[in-house]
């Protein structure tokens, strides 16, 4: 009986795990072997190269450039989503009147809920479309068209949006505005999170608080943040994977897919252009590598840096 | 969870998995022996069939041939012509056609072991032919050039060919790939406009600047260009400085010699272009519009003038792709009355190397041969049926655009547009305009757009320009993994 379970369990397990083999492990392992030689994609020649192409990686200005543009969203992205989502879910859920008919959300609450979702709903196709209208550099874009109507904007020189190079407290303006739509499109799904988070925590205890007199300031500081830790953890990780991969919006959004003149680009618009228009397969390898190995480093960085003891409740 | 993948995103993801397994799999040993056993050799092109003045190119009997043609603007119709002559000159011979606009997606994994006999690498997905030619990936079609015409025994496919069709597809001294469109790069102006107005269309940039305060006056901006592809500008810009400083500086340009971006004529083009920037001569905006909605804003009147090539009234009266984000918004409209007009590029002073009429002509959408295909010569044949006439004549007929075989769209007629096109093609004469350097060096392709847009926005200026480039050939001239062209 025991020895038939464990051939039964194996006989499942063989399938999956060697899908998992071929189709995960094995591409990995041949991209570290790629990476040592300078495949160009179209041929079965893979001469060796040794380290030459890490040793370029450390004079790429463009790599090098990506990488911080990747590190601006790893550092802004959750920020600002995640503050964005926790003041929302917040007030949809304990910020409002709370005196009288116990702790609930601001008027219209669910309604607001459905609303901040939808982009969660949309595709990422269906965002661009809708932001490229909105990001129309002439008099016909959405927003330069209200603003030059408003007289806020000079009709000879509308905004540029993300055709828009030029610093803004030192980082491109075309990522600033890419942020926005990111920001936009992923703040919908962490209200959810945290809404489903906060309404896990009692109610007696905001009472509780409130009748001993705190401000909605107190409660959110002193009960709701440390209860939601947890919570807000997963999301910076989730939200820390988005940044560091930002292609699908950089490509979509931004002029010669990370231009105008590379001053959007991240690691892996770089990745692709090298590998699938310059046919430098190995040297692109050698990207995807480093960028594993600064993955691994920021993952064990978060994990250590977020470890701390379990509230109870 | 964290490693490589999770850093790309999910749909890249996806793709550059299946590519990395696809490839992997393909350049894993045994699976290069399995295909070595399928190709009889893995790296010489088959042998092929017997030769006969009826199968010049020796296509092996009863064969298949495998073909794979983009489904782009020129739509998927006209392949079955070309499939209908091969099968009928050939009994038992069958071609197997394949439409898809993921030319590189679907091909680049197949390339190394199992790839098809026939390519038509076109469209935003292709691949860089340069960098196929370079790795050895493709077949030179000396043979295709040198067999003769499907329509006249005597004459050979090269001699039936319009001027400077080889040469385009001509990489690293052989032709590896064949370019069958044939069109003109100019600039488009609505000739029913100019006529009610009272203009005259300029031949010289003096001209421009005088017309454009009066077009200015009338409330039109005098130019639009579609700046979210910088290279739409180049085409103009490096047309200018050709024409100024005529072949020598175009060769020395595509050569990659040094100071080649810093002449004096380069000096004269970048000057009177960035005069029409800062005179606010650009429609504003411009620098952000895609090509569709730089082109739908012309044809609402809000601009004068519009670079682009022969394919504009094709492709603005074409229906509109809704999942395409660059679309116009309203969709792409002709006013009617529009009287769309081509000229060539204006003289840049009066004393241009090149005379008025100087434009690039220029051969385009290529097909090409893998090096590994198993029946090089089926793929061949089919080529040599499009480039006959009952085969050329139905692409122009249905696509209205005219092709590389002389005098193949002699029965196509219709608007203004494709008459003007006519008569600055006839104007051309023996100033062809060439520029090279487009299609030898994807790395200039994708870093002359930066200086470009820059230039166009009004945040460089001329000196600016001329170093950003000169220093981008600098860089692909010292990069040792770029093989060298030279003309």
């Amino acid at each position: 009986m025991r020895h038939g379970r464990g051939r039964f369990v194996a006989g499942f397990l063989a399938a999956p795990l060697a899908v998992y083999l071929i189709f995960m492990i094995w591409p990995y392992v041949q991209t570290l072997m790629y990476s040592f030689t300078s495949w160009g994609g179209f041929s079965n020649e893979a001469p060796f190269a040794g380290l030459d192409n890490y040793r370029q990686l450390l004079s790429d200005d463009t790599f090098q450039a990506a990488l911080l543009h990747n590190v601006f969203f790893l550092v802004a992205l959750p920020l600002v989503t995640i503050l964005l989502a926790l003041f929302f879910a917040f007030l949809l859920n304990v910020g409002g009147r709370g005196n009288r008919a116990g702790v609930r959300g601001v008027f219209g609450s669910s309604v607001y809920k459905v609303i901040f979702f939808f982009p969660q709903v949309l595709s990422v196709a269906i965002i661009v479309i809708l932001w490229d209208a909105l990001y129309r550099t002439d008099g016909q874009g959405l927003i330069n068209f209200l603003l030059i109507k408003l007289h806020l904007v000079d009709p000879n020189h509308p905004l540029q949006f993300v055709n828009d190079p030029t610093p803004f407290l030192g980082v491109p303006k075309v990522l600033w505005w890419i942020l926005i739509v990111v920001v936009w499109a992923n703040v919908g799904f962490y209200l959810v999170l945290f809404s489903a988070a906060m309404q896990s925590i009692s109610k007696d205890i905001y009472e509780a608080a409130m009748l001993d007199g705190a401000t909605r300031v107190h409660t959110f500081f002193r009960i709701t943040l440390p209860l939601l830790r947890d919570s807000v953890s997963v999301a910076w990780v989730y939200i820390g994977f988005v940044a560091l991969d930002m292609f699908v919006w950089i490509f979509a959004l931004t002029p010669q897919q990370g231009g105008p003149n590379h001053a959007s680009e991240v690691f892996a618009t770089v990745l692709w252009r090298e590998a699938f228009t310059r046919g430098q397969f190995g040297y692109a390898c050698a990207m995807g590598v480093a960028m594993a190995i600064f993955t691994l480093i920021l993952g064990a960085i978060q994990l250590t840096a977020t470890r701390r003891e379990r509230i109870e409740l | 969870m964290a490693s490589t993948p999770d850093t790309v995103s999910d749909l890249s993801r996806r793709t550059l998995l299946r590519r990395a397994a696809a490839a992997g799999l393909l350049a894993s040993p045994a699976a290069g022996l399995l295909s070595a056993c399928a190709t009889g050799s893995s790296d010489k092109p088959a042998t092929g069939g017997d030769k006969s003045s009826d199968n010049p190119l020796g296509v092996p009997k009863d064969s298949a041939v495998e073909v794979i043609v983009f489904n782009g603007g020129f739509g998927d119709k006209y392949p079955a012509t070309d499939q209908q002559l091969v099968q009928e000159k050939h009994a038992g011979v069958k071609v197997d056609l394949k439409f898809t606009q993921k030319i590189k997606t679907e091909m680049q994994p197949r390339f190394s072991a199992t790839p098809p006999d026939l390519i038509n690498n076109a469209g935003a997905d292709m691949m860089g032919n340069d960098v196929l030619a370079n790795q050895g990936a493709l077949l030179d079609l000396t043979p295709l050039l040198d067999a003769p015409s499907w329509d006249d025994p005597a004459k050979k496919v090269r001699d039936t060919l319009a001027a400077g069709t080889v040469d385009s597809g001509t990489l690293n001294g052989k032709p590896y790939a064949l370019n069958y469109v044939y069109g003109v790069f100019g600039i488009w102006y609505n000739a029913a406009l100019f006529t009610s107005k009272g203009w005259n269309p300029p031949k010289t940039f003096d001209d421009f600047f005088t017309l454009a305060e009066q077009i200015k006056a009338a409330g039109i901006a005098p130019w639009v260009h579609a700046g979210k592809y910088p290279y739409y500008m180049g085409w103009p810009l490096m047309d200018w400085i050709q024409k100024l400083g005529g072949p020598e500086q175009g060769r020395a340009i595509d050569n990659l010699e040094d100071g080649a971006w810093k002449t004096d004529e380069v000096k004269q083009v970048i000057t009177r272009i960035q005069e029409m920037v800062s005179k606010g001569y650009v429609l504003p905006g411009s620098e952000g519009l895609s090509h569709l909605q730089s082109q739908q804003a012309w044809l609402d009147g809000k601009a004068a003038f519009i670079p682009v090539g022969t394919w504009l009234e094709s492709e603005m009266s074409s229906p509109p792709d809704p999942k395409d984000d660059r679309e116009p918004k309203g969709g792409r409209k002709i006013p009617p009355g529009f009287e769309m007009t081509m000229l060539p590029v204006w003289d840049v002073t009066g004393g241009d190397k090149m005379p008025y009429g100087a434009a690039r002509t220029y051969a385009a959408e290529s097909w090409v041969v893998p090096a590994k295909a198993k029946n090089p010569q089926g793929g061949m044949e089919f080529l040599r049926a499009m480039l006959s006439k009952a085969g050329a004549g139905k692409f122009s007929e249905l696509t209205k655009a005219p092709t590389v075989l002389q005098g193949g769209a002699d029965a196509v007629t219709g608007s203004t547009a494709l008459a003007s096109i006519n008569n600055v093609i006839k104007g051309v004469g023996s100033n062809q305009i060439i520029v090279r350097i487009n299609d030898w060096y994807a790395d200039f392709y994708n870093g002359h757009q930066g200086p470009i847009g820059e230039l166009m926005a009004g945040r460089s200026g001329v000196d600016k320009f001329m170093d950003d480039m000169q220093r981008l050939a600098d860089k692909i001239k010292k990069d040792s993994k770029v093989k060298k062209q030279s003309r």
